[in-house]
Order: C-alpha cells, then sequence, then structure tokens
C-alpha cells in the first residue's frame, strides 16, 4: 500500500469509493513520495504537507456529500500562478514575495468543492515566460526522466510532479504551449482548452487573449476526469464562453473509425529530432490502424505564427505586468521617492525574460510602432487562424508534435532568446488560434519521451480526448525503458 | 489686436450605478478609506473585469440625450500609465471607437441660440484617490508621502467631449450649465461637482479674429466649478492675448487653476510626452448595442430641459428666463410644478421658488433635492397670502422657520398670532390712535399732500406688526381721516 | 531590417519603469535588435484587407453582469498584503515635484 502514489487518479477514485483506501492514506504515500523526488525534481515553490492533511480531514468530513466527484480526496498540485486564498502565491516571481491572495481562482475554488487535497503550488517559468522552468527566481525543476535536463516549461513544475508520482494531477497554464510542452517532455498527458473553456478567473495574466488553464495527467481518462471539473461558464470571467459542458468521459473509448485526421505538412518542415519524427509518424500511424482516415493538410501561415506570438504575447504581457508596481502587494524596494521605489522595485523584482518581454512589447505598442508590430501581429494571427478553420473543416483534428525535441539539457538554451523561443514552434499556433490541444506520450526517443500534440475544433475536447485514449490504449509508454515511475518488473500504473 | 477664444470641453461624470464599472463594490461616494474594494478594483493579480450593463445603459441614455450617434460596434481598451491611483498600470477606456459620437447641446446666450458639437461620449473607469501626508497645503510637492483610497477607483465615467465650438468664456458656462442640466434630467448622474461626480477640463487657443487656423491650445485643469472655468478661461484668454500681442509664442502645455489666487500657473513639462500605448483589452468583449434596445432607450428619454422650457414658458406663462432658471434641475422644476399642481399661482410660485427657495438653499449650500417643504406646503402659504390670510411680508418672515421646522404653514401662523387683521372693528381703534399720535402728517394729508398717507399706512403696519391687511388699512384710514 | 538603439531602449525602459544597468541596456539592444529582426518576417504577409483578431472567441459581445452591490473585502484584508499602510490607506513614497 506504499505505493498508491502510483494509482491514476480514477484508480485513486475507485480505491477511495470501494472504501479500500483512505484520504489520509492516500496522502500519506505522496507525502513519502515527495519526500523522496522533492529534492530532485524540485517541482514545488511551496509544498505544504500539513495544509494538505487539513484537506484530506476535510474530505473526510464531507465525504457523504462528495458522492458525485470522482476527484475528492485525491492529492494535486497546481501551478504557482493561480491565486490561492491565503497561500502563497509568486508566479515564480521575486516581486510577488509573499503575496498571499485574499481570494480563490475559479478553478482552485471548483476543485476544492469537488474535495481537492492541494499539496502545494509548482514552479513555473517567472510569470510562465520560459519553456524550461530556469527562469523561476526560485529554483530550477528538473526532469524526473533526466534531472540534467529541463522538465520543459512555463509548467514545467505540474509537470514533473505529475510524472514523478509527486501529485496525482496537476493544473498548469498554456499561453503558449506551456502545458502541453513540458507534458510532452515529461511523458504525461497535457490538455489546453479551448480558450473560453475554462475560467481565467483568478489566474494571473501573462498574456490575457492566448492564457488558458490546462490539466496535467498521468492518463487520458485522467484528463477527461479533471477537465470535467473545472471546464464551465464562469460570470467572472468576460471571456469565459456559456456553453453546456459535455461528458468528457463518455468520449473515451469511441471507435476511431470515420475519424480523419490532418497532417499540416508545415508542421514536419520544422527541424524535427529525428527520433521526435520517427515516433510521432508511427504514432500517427498507429491511429490509421485504429480506424482514422488520415491526410496532408497545409497551414501556410506557420511559419508566421511564431513572431505573431512573440509580438502579440509580450505586448499583453508588458501591460498585464504594470500592476506590479509595490504600492497594493509584493515586492517594494526602496526609493527616495515614487518615481524611483517604482524602478527599483520592478528592476528587483523581475527576471531578465521578464524584463526583456515587458521591453520588447512596451516596444511594439508605443507609439509610432503599434501598427507595424502590434496591430499587424494581430492580423497575421487572423490569418493563421483561418488557415485551421479552412484545415478543421476537411479534418476532424490535427496531428503533429508536440515539441521539436526531447527534453533539452539544464543551461543549454539560457543565453540564447531565439532558440528558446523556438520550442514553442509547435504549440503556440493553437493558442493564436483559441483551438484545443492535447499532448499525449506517444514514445521515447534518446530514452526520454516523446508528445504526439492533437488540435481540435473549438470547443471539441472530446474528440481529442477520443483520439488520445485510444493512441494511450494502442501505444503506452514502455515501461520497460527507465520512467520515473518505472519500478522493475511492474506496470507502473497497476498496484 | 482682437482675438477670438477657441474653447473644447472634455467633461468626466460619474454614473450613478449601485456598483462599479468592472464589479460588485458599491459606487458609493463618503466611505471609510479602502472599504469598498475588491480584487477587481485593486487590481490584484489575476483578477479580472465585468462589465456593469447598468453602466451602458446609463451611458447610451446620455449620449442620446446628446444627440448622439451610438456605435454599433465599440470596445474597452487600456490606457497604459504609471500612478499610484491607478492598481492596475492602465485605466480602461476606450479609444478609436467609442460608445457615441457626433452629438450636439444647444446653448441660448443672449436670446440667440447656438450648437455646441459633443465629438464624442465614451465609458472609462474612474482612479482612486491620492492624500498626501506631511504637509500643510495638503500640496505634493512638499508631501512627505502619500496614502491611497481607491474607494473611488473603479467607479463608472463616462467622458464627453465636445467640438472647439465654443467661442468664450460664458459659452463655456452656458454649455457646461446646459449639459449638466440634461445628464441631471437623464438621471444617470447627480453630477455634484464638491463630490467629484463632475468634472472639466478645457482647451483653449486664441486666434486673431478672422483667422481660420487655431492657435496652440493650453489645457486647464483643476476647475473646481462652472464659476472656476468661466474665470480660468477669462484669465487665459487674457493672458494669451498678452502673450500675443508682445509677439511671444503660446506655450502648449497643461495650466493648473488656482481658484484662491484667480491665476493658472503651469505644472511643469513631463520630461517626455505620454505615451499610452491604448491597446483593446484583451479581457473585456466588444460592445454590440442591439439598435432595437437603444431605440427602446431613445424613446424612453424623459423630458428634457429644452422641452421642458418651452413647455413652462407655453402652459404657465412663464418668461423664458423665469423657466430657464427654474428647469435648470429637473427636481427644482419639479418641485416647482408640484406647487402650481396643489393651487399656487404660476406666476406667485414662479417668484417664490427663484427667491425664497433659492435663497434659502445657497445660504445652507443645500442643492434642489434637499428642499425641505413639501410642495403642499408652499401652495398654502401663497393661498393665505392669496386669500388675504397673511401679508406677504408675513409669508417671507415666517418661511425660513417652515422650512427648518416642517411645520405647516396654517399651524404655525396660527401659533404664532400672525393672522393678518381684517376686520373692520379690531383695526379701527388702531388707525385712530395713528391718526391721535400723528397730528403734522394728518394735517399734510389734509393739506392735499397724499403721499402723507403711505406714511400713514406704514404706521399702522407698524403698529400691528405687520399683521393689518394693507388694503384695508388705507381704506379705513381714508375714512377716518375724512371725519 | 529595423535597428533599435540604445536610445530607444532606454525610451522604452523608461515608459515600462524599468531601471536598466548599463550592462542590460546593452544586452538588450542587441538581443531586441535580433528578436525585431526575426519578428520583421511578418512584413512580408499581405494582411490588407484582414482584420485583428483581438479575441480568440469572435462570437462573443455584450458580456456584462446586472448593477447590483456586494460588500467588498473588509479593509484589513484589502491591505493586507501592502508593503506599507496607514490608518487604512495604502501608502506610497513621496510624489516628487510633478503633478
Amino acid at each position: 500500500m506504499s505505493e498508491l502514489y502510483r494509482l491514476s487518479v480514477a484508480q485513486a477514485a475507485r480505491a477511495l469509493r470501494a472504501g479500500e483506501v483512505s484520504p489520509g492514506e492516500l496522502l500519506a504515500s505522496y507525502v513519502e513520495r515527495n519526500l523522496e523526488m522533492e529534492q530532485l525534481t524540485h517541482a514545488f515553490i511551496t509544498y505544504d504537507p500539513d495544509r494538505a492533511a487539513k484537506d484530506a480531514q476535510e474530505v473526510t468530513r464531507r465525504w457523504p456529500e462528495l458522492g458525485w466527484s470522482v476527484l475528492a480526496g485525491v492529492p494535486a498540485a497546481i501551478k504557482d500562478n493561480m491565486c490561492t486564498r491565503g497561500l502563497l502565491t509568486t508566479c515564480g516571481s521575486r516581486i510577488l514575495d509573499g503575496f498571499l491572495p485574499p481570494y480563490d481562482a475559479t478553478v482552485v475554488d471548483r476543485l476544492t468543492r469537488a474535495g481537492m487535497v492541494l499539496l502545494g503550488k509548482t514552479n513555473m517559468d517567472e510569470f510562465a515566460m520560459g519553456s524550461s522552468c530556469e527562469s523561476s527566481a526560485y529554483a530550477v525543476t528538473r526532469n524526473p526522466w533526466n534531472p540534467g535536463r529541463v522538465p520543459g516549461g512555463s509548467s514545467g513544475g505540474s509537470a514533473a510532479a505529475v510524472a514523478a508520482g509527486q501529485a496525482a494531477y496537476a493544473l498548469g497554464s498554456d499561453t503558449g504551449g506551456s502545458v502541453r510542452q513540458p507534458a510532452a517532455l515529461c511523458g504525461v498527458v497535457g490538455l489546453k482548452p479551448t480558450y473560453g473553456r475554462v475560467s481565467r478567473y483568478g489566474l494571473v495574466a501573462f498574456a490575457s487573449s492566448l492564457d488558458q488553464v490546462g490539466t496535467f495527467t498521468r492518463s487520458v481518462e485522467d484528463c477527461a476526469l479533471v477537465l470535467q471539473v473545472i471546464a464551465g461558464h464562469d460570470p467572472k470571467d468576460s471571456t469565459s464562453v456559456p456553453r453546456p459542458v459535455p461528458d468528457y468521459r463518455a468520449a473515451l473509448g469511441r471507435d476511431l473509425a470515420g475519424l480523419t485526421l490532418g497532417i499540416p505538412r508545415e508542421y514536419f518542415e520544422v527541424a524535427l529530432d529525428p527520433g521526435v519524427r520517427r515516433q510521432v509518424e508511427e504514432a500517427i500511424h498507429d491511429l490509421e490502424d485504429l480506424g482514422a482516415k488520415v491526410g496532408e493538410c497545409s497551414l501556410p501561415h506557420s511559419e508566421y505564427a511564431l513572431s505573431t506570438y512573440y509580438l502579440i504575447a509580450p505586448a499583453e504581457a508588458s501591460s498585464n505586468l504594470a500592476r506590479y508596481d509595490g504600492v497594493r502587494h509584493g515586492l517594494r524596494s526602496s526609493g527616495d521617492d515614487l518615481e524611483s521605489m517604482y524602478q527599483n522595485t520592478r528592476h528587483q523584482g523581475f527576471g531578465s525574460e521578464v524584463k526583456r518581454r515587458i521591453m520588447l512589447g512596451t516596444y511594439a505598442l508605443s507609439s509610432g510602432y503599434y501598427d507595424a508590430y502590434y496591430l499587424r501581429a494581430q492580423k497575421v494571427r487572423t490569418l493563421v487562424k483561418r488557415d485551421f478553420e479552412l484545415a478543421l473543416e476537411r479534418f476532424d483534428a490535427l496531428v503533429c508534435p508536440t515539441s521539436p525535441t526531447v527534453a533539452f539539457g539544464i543551461g543549454e538554451r539560457v543565453d540564447d532568446p531565439l532558440t528558446m523561443y523556438a520550442s514553442d514552434v509547435l504549440t503556440v499556433p493553437a493558442n493564436l488560434a483559441g483551438l484545443p490541444g492535447l499532448s499525449v506520450p506517444c514514445g521515447l526517443s534518446e530514452g526520454l519521451p516523446v508528445g504526439l500534440q492533437i488540435i481540435g475544433r473549438p470547443f471539441d475536447e472530446e474528440t481529442l480526448l477520443t483520439i488520445g485514449h485510444a493512441l494511450e490504449k494502442h501505444r503506452p509508454l514502455d515501461p520497460e525503458k527507465r520512467g520515473p515511475l518505472y519500478r522493475p518488473g511492474g506496470d507502473p500504473y497497476v498496484l | 489686436m482682437s482675438y477670438e477664444p477657441v474653447i473644447g470641453l472634455e467633461i468626466h461624470v460619474e454614473l450613478g450605478t449601485n456598483s462599479k464599472l468592472f464589479c460588485a463594490c458599491p459606487a458609493e461616494f463618503g466611505a471609510e478609506p479602502n472599504a469598498n474594494t475588491c480584487p477587481v478594483c485593486l487590481g490584484l493579480p489575476g483578477a479580472l473585469p465585468v462589465l456593469n450593463a447598468k453602466a451602458v445603459e446609463y451611458a447610451v441614455r446620455a449620449a442620446l440625450a446628446l444627440n448622439c450617434r451610438v456605435s454599433t460596434f465599440s470596445k474597452f481598451d487600456r490606457k497604459n500609465y504609471f500612478y499610484p491611483d491607478l492598481p492596475k498600470g492602465y485605466q480602461i477606456s476606450q479609444y478609436d471607437l467609442p460608445l457615441a459620437y457626433g452629438g450636439f447641446v444647444e446653448i441660448a446666450l443672449e436670446g440667440s441660440r447656438k450648437r455646441i458639437g459633443i465629438r464624442r461620449v465614451h465609458l472609462e473607469d474612474d482612479a482612486g484617490k491620492l492624500l498626501h501626508e506631511g504637509s500643510p497645503q495638503g500640496t505634493v510637492a512638499e508631501a512627505v508621502s502619500s496614502l491611497v483610497d481607491y474607494n473611488r477607483c473603479g467607479v463608472p465615467l463616462i467622458e464627453i467631449v465636445s467640438e472647439a465650438d465654443l467661442r468664450s468664456p460664458e459659452e463655456a458656462r452656458a454649455y457646461l450649465e446646459e449639459l449638466k442640466s440634461i445628464l441631471q434630467y437623464t438621471g444617470v448622474s447627480d453630477c455634484k461637482m464638491e463630490e467629484g461626480s463632475l468634472r472639466v477640463d478645457c482647451n483653449i487657443s486664441l486666434r486673431p479674429a478672422g483667422e481660420e487656423r487655431l492657435g496652440i491650445p493650453v489645457e486647464l485643469k483643476n476647475l473646481g466649478s462652472f464659476r472656476s472655468a468661466q474665470r480660468a478661461l477669462a484669465y487665459e484668454v487674457t493672458r494669451q492675448a498678452e502673450i500675443l500681442d508682445r509677439g511671444g509664442k503660446v506655450a502648449r502645455e497643461t495650466r493648473h487653476w488656482d481658484e484662491a489666487r484667480s491665476i493658472s500657473v503651469s505644472l511643469r513639462e513631463k520630461e517626455e510626452a505620454q505615451d499610452y500605448r491604448y491597446f483593446p483589452d484583451p479581457d473585456l468583449v466588444p460592445m454590440v448595442p442591439d439598435p432595437e434596445w437603444v431605440w427602446q432607450i431613445k424613446t424612453s428619454l424623459p423630458e428634457l430641459p429644452q422641452q421642458r422650457r418651452e413647455r413652462l414658458v407655453n402652459a404657465y406663462g412663464l418668461s423664458p428666463y423665469d423657466a430657464a432658471v427654474i428647469t435648470a434641475s429637473p427636481v427644482m422644476a419639479d418641485f416647482y410644478e408640484d406647487v402650481v399642481k396643489a393651487g399656487a399661482g404660476a406666476k406667485p410660485a414662479a417668484n417664490w421658488v427663484m427667491g425664497e427657495i433659492f435663497r434659502y438653499l445657497k445660504a445652507r449650500g443645500l442643492e434642489a433635492e434637499d428642499i425641505p417643504i413639501t410642495p403642499g406646503h408652499l401652495a398654502e402659504l401663497l393661498s393665505m397670502v392669496e386669500t388675504g390670510t397673511i401679508s406677504v411680508k408675513i409669508a417671507k418672515s415666517i418661511f425660513d422657520e417652515m422650512c427648518d421646522t416642517r411645520k405647516e404653514p396654517r399651524e404655525l401662523v396660527r401659533a404664532k398670532g400672525l393672522l393678518q387683521i381684517g376686520a373692520e372693528e379690531e383695526l379701527v381703534p388702531v388707525i385712530d390712535g395713528v391718526i391721535a399720535s400723528n397730528p403734522g402728517v394728518v394735517a399734510d394729508y389734509r393739506a392735499g399732500k397724499e403721499r402723507a398717507l403711505g406714511f400713514l399706512v406704514g404706521q399702522v403696519m407698524k403698529a400691528t406688526q405687520g399683521r393689518a391687511n394693507p388694503q384695508l388699512a388705507n381704506r379705513l384710514l381714508v375714512e377716518r381721516l375724512a371725519l | 531590417m529595423v535597428s533599435i538603439t540604445r536610445e530607444d531602449v532606454e525610451h522604452v525602459a523608461r515608459l515600462a519603469r524599468l531601471t536598466l544597468t548599463q550592462q542590460e541596456v546593452q544586452v538588450f539592444t542587441r538581443q531586441l535588435s535580433q528578436i525585431l529582426a526575426h519578428v520583421d518576417t511578418l512584413r512580408q504577409v499581405d494582411v490588407s484587407g484582414v482584420e485583428p483578431t483581438f479575441h480568440a472567441v469572435p462570437d462573443l459581445v455584450n458580456v456584462t453582469r446586472p448593477d447590483v452591490s456586494r460588500p467588498g473585502l473588509p479593509v484589513d484584508e484589502a491591505l493586507a498584503n501592502a508593503p506599507q499602510r496607514s490608518r487604512g490607506y495604502f501608502r506610497v513614497p513621496r510624489m516628487g515635484k510633478e503633478e
């Protein structure tokens, strides 16, 4: 029973419901696992087992009324850019030093109602700006598959925690791939829902028109379970869409026959690791074998997506991050007068990647450059979006790699922003178009996981889950290849 | 040389909604510091704005009353700048696609009418308030530190931008009065300048008479009242004319009106021009008003000041001037009409409203909303004058007490023993006494000096503390003197 | 090809209230030039007649809430995260000679 942390959310829920384990016992297993793993991964900024224990007690007390919730009593982790009432929320930045939000993000509130046991807040690139988790002001999270490699980013802490068995599921946020890319690099399932599907209220904004809360789980089924709870309209978020939430679990196990999958040519023309290309192509063949009809398609404006993204996101960020001025919360540096206080606070509070993007975004919006940069980028965004609309008229979903490479080495790209930005080349287009994207592990290359990305129509997360689930069953990650949950002679997901 | 001033005004008006523009915090005035704040209006990380439907309705109503067209598509933009009263580091405003545009206000000045164009009306959120500490004058420059109160932050504002159609400080004043009146009629704002719910900024430039090209504009701020605005503009006309006469060049700048010293002072030029980096707020979706809804608001607009003035002239026979004074505030106009409906004559009611009521309110710094008496009480008072129960003088003498105590006028008159002496048998002894004690005047009268009679009537009034019916006193005096 | 100068970097830093060290100015001048050169490829795209996409969900309009007021945070909670406060206010250093 000491390895309960190996259970998926669905398995843990069944065990809890059957009375085989209690929330306290399940939590104890995670606490023990964290004792061992956290020093290797540094997945958390705030890890608080005592708080989690209180959650577990509370869930036990509320057990009779929590019958509806499969997530009740299951230990979780949340990216440190989602507000948690009374619990430190830093966004991986010094500038939010000591910030204790007086309110819960809507997703946190929904999970709490569903009986979440919260282990802590996970590490991330500062303000979600990064693809490696290295720009955090607090720690560098390591990939549990190989501690010399990055977990990806920006939600690297959440990805690593789920991959390493430090949490059963985790929330992340995805502005340009920050859920899907670390999910791919850590060998877990990562979903970025359609823009507007999940409330952003309480998610500390990076780029408001692109940000979306997403999930990290060890299986596609778990993904459906978590999405079920967090999805839905929120009157506190004007961009959240009032649309009914389907039963996502019903999408699992559907036949792929009749589904059409498009392979965007341009996504295979970028510099892909040969191993990534091989695994993804094999996975696509598997999907064909499972009955899907596969055909090539073109997204001609793909080559401009990255540039578009790196104008829009910093521009919005430059405005979103203006509120960190040392007046109402977080860090305040000293200064003789207001101006020097502002400047010193922001100088000391923000790391260099954040400063770089604030500079870039401020420039793109400044007088004389708005039309040439920001406005033009928003127009190209329309073309990128239109490409997807055309492709998704012909195909039910598009399949491609999530990341051009497997997890890269720690420190490898930190001094080269353009190479770091290129890590997102396959994920940013879905954010620009507001589309849902799912990354599912589809094999290993160099002993590291590779993710297949499935991009769907707006609000059609179900098709993504159907495809991901079929692939996962057909093509599980080989347990013989050493993963973080590997145990000699055993299936990692079975006790 | 003679110059023509060219003036445009920007007015900020707080809308009288229950809650703020983008959150549910109360939009009330005068709460304890920071008592009406929440994550949204404090700009806490992660908080998001949701638009107040009533604020949009009010803004549309105001815009329609100003004869504007409501945009079929408008959006919110972020205006980015750093200031401690601005918690998000940007104001949510409207840049290139305002809620409404292209309206006008008609003003009347010295008998002639003129249309002043309204360029645009847009919605935005208000900033917080700063208090400067450690400075005896409360000025920024001397303060040791500043305190911030975010209660006002997020209160809905509309900004009304006029065309540069105004040609004198008097026109500007008339425009302001008319605009305030219209806004009060539509019920979207109380327009209390002293509580900051109406704020005025002016742009003024001078050009030689007959010249088409515009001069260099100067922006005037800190105008605490319409009177200040008028005075500041007049000052500015003189100041700029002197510069131009000397062959100098007016500096493009913002000037601060110092009411106490009656001068405008240049605010130090900012090191760099402001660059607000406007862009559409991604947290808010566009407004696409349903034409049917806009039409409903348009057709349900209340009677506006100009219509009401015309009606009062036609229905009550008031002079255009009296009608304008009475209708400036809708509450005052309602009060007036209710007094007439309660039985008072239209003209006496107008005189009393414009005389006693205005005097009473002004002396106490009150508004029309604060009129303490009911229209019925005023009508009753006037009817007692009309029927000769009391004299006008007595009516005026008890007016303040009637307002202060809110007692019925008839009861007050009775309690104070002020009923007019209308009975001959009561007045005859008084008259005889006056005749007896003023033999010289009586002799003058009898010698044909008609004016002596007026003195004697006055003596009768004095002897009765004004309670004598003057007509009766007059008649009886003539009778008794003829004996 | 755009080139961004040290002066541009210093101006933008001032707009964004970021004090930069001389070294940061140098690094950012180089890096921002590189990034802008890269994003300059967008100039190749014909965007004539193309509407911008400011929102990912285009058909969402007129999202409002009813005008109902609710009490805000208790004052001590509102101020709890403030680096400096005084008598129910947030406190900031003196604002200098400017307005």
